[in-house]
């Protein structure tokens, strides 16, 4: 199709290939930086959590997904314990399941080239590569997932320079910027009435429970929200 | 050990697609459930986040902080603007009353 930068023919669709992930690099850089600033902000507010700076570095270059760290994080930092911050985290990262499987038959080669690929998967690598058609490019995908990850792992490095010099988190109003962060992530999933009616219900259990259990656990139950999964619409 | 834990956790989830499944299909049903976890999820934090104390529900200073972030979401301020909103709003009346 593109044979206009047919010159190197060393690599048979080198010139392509490299456009198209280079055109996924480009078009996510604007998140991209954003995402390193939220990487710095992850390393501050982790730790407030009692997440050393080279914990949260290591966390963000294998989990690789924002609101699952911070969720972690946070769960953590209001006494909920391991079990409970692993399970918050687990289950926030569910989704990527259904929408790794959107993008499945996409990917080709060895089975841990695959495996590395799909860790470039995340809500904006994934939303960048949708095609109009419905379908999804691997090269944009792959592309911006590089660029984000980029970013995300060396804010989060920056970010914990910084975040071991900082005082009582509350004087910076930090404790207000947790669930600034999360409200701020909830608005682009509720994307349907369904959506809503989950995050809804999931908001109500945990308001229910905070009194009664302990920490982390009302967190956890409100999962049973996803249920309205099940009605069918 | 969190950190661990998680990490495997996502990387597996990460893979269901591309490697588990090839280029076959959930079922629906499972889909659904499993795309309205994270906004379940979210709810709960931001209500933890907001008004969670020790066992009890604590309304402070964050709640103004939150409320001054609602209002730069509803402005499509970046995600970033909307977090220094939050702290900033938040601080400052910390430090007025």
């Amino acid at each position: 199709m593109r044979g206009w930068r047919s010159g190197s023919t060393s690599r048979v669709t080198g010139s392509t290939t490299r456009t198209t992930y280079r055109q996924g690099a480009r078009r996510i850089a604007p998140i991209g930086a954003a995402a390193g600033v939220f990487g710095a902000s992850f390393a501050v507010l982790s730790h407030t959590a009692g997440i050393d700076g080279i914990a949260a570095v290591v966390m963000s270059a294998t989990t690789f997904a924002g609101s699952a760290q911070f969720a972690a994080a946070s769960v953590l930092e209001t006494g909920g314990g391991v079990a409970a911050a692993v399970a918050a985290a687990v289950l926030l990262n569910a989704r990527y399941a259904p929408i790794s499987v959107t993008v499945g038959d996409q990917f080709r080669g060895s089975i841990l080239r695959r495996l590395l690929e799909a860790q470039l998967i995340v809500d904006e690598s994934w939303a960048l590569s949708r095609r109009s058609d419905g379908s999804y490019d691997r090269r944009l995908l792959i592309g911006g997932g590089l660029v984000l990850y980029g970013c995300w792992v060396g804010g989060t490095a920056l970010g914990a320079l910084v975040g071991d010099r900082l005082g009582n988190p509350e004087r910076y109003g930090l404790d207000a910027a947790f669930p600034a962060l999360f409200l701020a992530l909830l608005v682009p999933q509720v994307h349907s009435r369904r959506a809503l009616a989950a995050a809804l219900v999931g908001g109500a259990i945990t308001l229910v429970l905070i009194p009664f259990v302990p920490a982390g656990v009302p967190i956890i139950a409100a999962t049973a929200a996803c249920l309205i999964g099940w009605v069918r619409t | 050990m969190v950190i661990i834990l998680v990490g495997l956790a996502t990387v597996g989830l990460k893979a269901v697609g591309p490697v588990v499944l090839g280029g076959r299909q959930l079922p629906p049903t499972l889909s659904a459930v499993l795309f309205l976890l994270a906004p379940a999820l979210l709810a709960a934090l931001v209500v933890t986040q907001a008004v969670g104390g020790e066992r009890s529900i604590v309304l402070d200073e964050r709640l103004l902080g939150i409320a001054a972030a609602a209002v730069a979401i509803l402005l499509r301020l970046p995600l970033l603007a909307v977090v220094v909103v939050a702290a900033a709003v938040t601080a400052g009346i910390r430090v007025l009353s």
